[in-house]
């Protein structure tokens, strides 16, 4: 019989008849992995929060049973529910940095959540934090327990949330995009110590998650949710490789292939980067001491001819958004950019508007990259105002209209506001922004990150459809390999600020020289979800 | 909601949508714009005379008493029965509704000062014999136009000190910080009291004093915003097209950092109101015989035994601030793009 069983499950904001969930059953037994699949807005994650009861001011639940070892959870009191969260039932959630308290030290934090739901005496919960860190795989050590949220690594908070989750010896674990926020590798060992658990320990796992791949490596079984209702589930070998719904196969296909529009082998030299250094003063030594210098990019060179993209690819922190940065000197650097013959450093930033429009940027969060208060139009139309002076404002909105269409948005978008659109279009218009100046070089800091795979897809299809018709090149900045793979000529490993490999991207992918890149590369590619589950 | 809709449209129906906040802008603008036009409604001069066929308005001109057959080349007193008559055998006199400006006195009271209310003077007089409604009428004028002026000329201040010590950051935000730490630590009230002693306090000289003072409030908070805003990926995109600072400032920067800078608006302008009132209710405020609501209370202080003057004008101040509040506060919600999009936009 099932740990978990929930029929006809829905939740809703103000009208019933648009249900965010749709009537949707689970199974789940003990011992094994669901994981729940689908894009933002599916509804995934309120489904989760549904079970635990933590649903967002607004939303409604319906369901007909939700059974918890054959017992109705729905007819229990509130305060019998309540015990039910961190009790049988642990979470994970997505951003370990918000969901611990900053204020608390990492005993604290795990001892809160023994003690709401046991009476144990303080050396007794110290023991069982002990025993919880060395669970998790970190230090089983005063140091560690002393700690606070930011004086721990992404992965070790993550660690200390499963901590908390396996507090009370659960016996279903809800992981709700435990692994997002989190970079390729440190993912692949935080996932390996979840499964670990759930072997041992006979746990139930509900895994909620977007990434395909991620799934395929770790999973027992798979349902794939759709606007609310869940349109494929089974083993996840056989939904993996003979789906048989068609969201799921376009799911699927999502995942990002092809190659980049081939350059000219002729093509001139458009961007130089020449021993490329900038540092960040961080902690003063004593109270007169000299600062400390933390090197954000260090000797970074490399040339970027017409019609060609570079892909620059590292960890957080690896200085990968400092180098786009510096590139359009928007940080101060030592070392030398020279854009179409032009040296960029050394003129004074009155010398340097006119070549702005030769170089432009779109940013990563689709949300914080354009101006809430401006339309559409005024934001893509804000470079014409400032580089082509000499057009009316008929011609600028003519210019503008025709990039809209361009970038693939619908015609009467320029009049209205950002929060209108999703998060693909959004980053449609920042595309449209960057190229109202026809510029030659596009900075690309993950531009895809945010985005849905299957809008990523689109959204690198655009750019290479513009690489191809308007000769661009591009530097594309991302952590994520596959999409890196699908459009670079060229690639640029980077860590801790320095150039850790440089050449053509298939040769990289190929026959990778250096450990770390190697490292990144099988983090990447071995969870490709082809090849078989995890027994 | 059609897209092509301009946002202050949006912001004002936002603002209508606080119906407590709308009904408060209804009330005080008719009470402000019948303070606006207060000589119209509480002077001891009629507003329009008729005599011998010619029309007069003394309110807008000076007429000298021997226009009317009169003795003196004086200014004619309206009031003095002698001229009365003067005009009455010959003509009519429109009188505004109350008979009384804020420095007239009534020399006809039967019981002495402060009388209490009666069908002449509606609220009594103060202890000088003044109509008390018409002290009010002309004083609610002078503390909302002088927290008005007060608010948008310190807030401009402080909005751009805090903007350029936000978007610059480095040594230019040091320094700054640490003038406004010293120089916030002043004893502005003693300040004011000290420096009214050397010069005679006018409207425009305690003004500017307070306003030297009161720029301050603002400044941390919109640095605060600038702070956070310069690294904003649309402020970093602008900059990489090259558009100028001070546009990048007050077209990308500042209208976001606004909400929080209104929310302390209608406070700045209560505390102005509030910072002459006790001013003047200590002394130290307008001269002497200005209309003044700090004035009145202070008299209503002094003559505990003629309620009317403390009661008008505790009734008078504390419906103007509150006003000032809902106002203040629907505002804030009209300029938060999160309230006035929360109808159109669905939920996450």
């Amino acid at each position: 019989m099932s740990l978990l069983r929930v029929r006809e499950l829905s939740v809703w904001f103000d009208d019933p008849a648009r249900p965010a969930v749709d009537r949707i059953d689970l199974d789940l037994e003990a011992g094994r992995m669901l994981a729940l699949v689908g894009e933002s807005g599916s509804g995934k994650s309120l489904t989760a929060l549904s079970l635990l009861d933590l649903l967002p001011g607004g939303a409604h639940r319906q369901a007909a049973t939700i059974e918890l070892d054959g017992d109705n959870v729905l007819d229990w009191s509130e305060a019998r529910r309540r015990a039910l969260r961190g009790g049988d039932i642990g979470t994970i959630f997505q951003e370990p940095l918000t969901a611990l308290n900053p204020l608390h030290r990492v005993e604290k934090q795990i001892g809160e959540a023994i003690r709401v739901h046991q009476r144990l005496g303080r050396a007794a919960v110290r023991k069982r934090c002990l025993e919880l860190l060395e669970q998790v795989e970190l230090p089983a050590s005063d140091d560690m327990l002393a700690r606070y949220p930011h004086q721990l690594s992404g992965g070790q908070r993550q660690r200390v949330m499963i901590a908390m989750a396996l507090a009370n010896d659960p016996r279903l674990l809800i992981a709700d995009e435990p692994t997002t926020a989190l970079d390729v590798t440190i993912q692949e060992a935080i996932l390996d110590l979840l499964k670990r658990l759930q072997r041992e320990r006979h746990l139930a796992v509900l895994l909620i998650s977007h990434d395909l791949g991620l799934v395929g490596r770790f999973a027992e079984d798979v349902a794939v949710m759709h606007q609310g209702r869940i349109v494929e589930r089974g083993a996840t070998d056989r939904v993996l490789n003979h789906p048989e719904d068609d969201y799921t196969r376009h799911l699927l296909a999502a995942e990002p292939g092809g190659q980049p529009p081939p350059t000219p082998a002729d093509a001139p030299v458009l961007l130089r980067a020449d021993d490329l250094e900038a540092h960040f003063s961080g902690r003063r030594r004593g109270w007169l001491g000299a600062r400390e210098t933390v090197a954000a990019v260090d000797g970074v060179s490399f040339q970027l001819r017409r019609g060609e993209t570079l892909g620059v690819v590292g960890e957080s922190g690896s200085g990968k958004s400092t180098l786009a940065l510096i590139l359009l000197r928007l940080i101060r650097a030592k070392g030398k950019v020279v854009l179409l013959d032009q040296p960029l450093q050394t003129l004074s930033g009155r010398a340097l508007r006119p070549w702005r429009r030769h170089m432009q940027v779109v940013f990563q969060d689709p949300y914080g990259s354009l101006n809430p208060r401006l339309t559409v139009h005024q934001a893509v139309e804000e470079g014409l105002r400032v580089h082509d002076r000499g057009l009316n404002a008929d011609q600028r909105a003519e210019r503008v209209r025709a990039l809209l269409a361009e970038v693939g948005l619908p015609a009467d978008s320029g009049d209205r506001y950002p929060h209108e659109f999703s998060g693909g279009q959004r980053q449609r218009i920042a595309i449209a922004r960057a190229l109202v100046l026809e510029p030659d070089l596009l900075i690309l800091d993950e531009p895809t990150s945010a985005l849905d795979r299957s809008v990523q897809a689109q959204v690198l299809e655009l750019l290479k459809d513009l690489q191809r018709r308007r000769g661009l090149s591009y530097v594309f900045i991302s952590h994520d390999l596959k999409v890196v793979r699908a459009i670079s000529h060229r690639l640029l490993v980077m860590r801790h600020g320095k150039v850790v490999e440089h050449g053509d991207t298939e040769r990289l992918f190929q026959s990778p020289e250096q450990a770390y890149t190697r490292r990144l590369m099988e983090a990447a590619f071995n969870r490709d979800g082809k090849q078989a589950v995890a027994q | 909601m059609t897209g092509s809709e301009p946002i202050w449209r949006r912001q004002w129906r936002a603002f209508c949508r606080n119906r407590r906040g709308l009904w408060s802008l209804a009330v005080f603008m008719v009470l402000f714009v019948v303070s606006l036009g207060a000589e119209l409604v509480a002077n001891d001069k009629p507003i329009l005379v008729r005599y011998q066929g010619e029309l007069y308005w003394p309110v807008f001109q000076v007429y000298p008493e021997t226009a009317f057959g009169g003795l003196f080349e004086t200014e004619a007193n309206y009031r003095d029965p002698f001229v009365e008559e003067l005009i009455d055998k010959d003509g009519w006199m429109l009188w505004p509704p109350i008979r009384y400006s804020y420095d007239t006195i009534n020399y006809e009271l039967t019981q002495p000062a402060p009388a209490p209310p009666s069908a002449e003077n509606w609220l009594g007089t103060d202890d000088q014999g003044r109509d008390v409604l018409a002290r009010l009428i002309y004083g609610f004028r002078l503390s909302v136009l002088f927290g008005l002026i007060l608010t948008v000329a310190s807030s401009a201040i402080g909005v751009v000190v805090g903007a350029l010590q936000g978007y610059y950051g480095g040594w230019l935000d040091l320094a700054g910080q640490r003038f406004l730490e010293i120089w916030s630590s002043m004893p502005i009230l003693y300040l004011i009291i000290v420096i009214s002693s050397f010069v005679v306090p006018g409207f425009w000289t305690l003004l500017l004093i307070m306003l030297l003072f009161s720029w301050m409030t603002l400044v941390d908070l919109v640095r605060a915003e600038f702070l956070r805003a310069r690294n904003l990926d649309y402020v970093r995109a602008a900059q990489a097209l090259g558009v100028r600072t001070p546009v990048i400032l007050f077209r990308h920067m500042l209208p976001n950092a606004m909400v929080a800078t209104l929310t302390y608006l209608p406070f700045v302008l209560n505390a102005s109101v509030i910072l002459l009132t006790s001013l003047d209710f200590i002394g130290f405020g307008l001269p002497p015989g200005s209309p003044s609501l700090g004035e009145l209370l202070g008299q209503g202080k002094a003559n505990l035994h003629a309620p009317w003057l403390g009661l008008s004008a505790f009734v008078t101040l504390a419906l103007m601030l509150s006003l000032l509040v809902f106002v203040g506060e629907a505002v804030r919600d009209a300029f938060d793009p999160r309230k006035y999009h929360a109808d159109s936009g669905s939920r996450p």
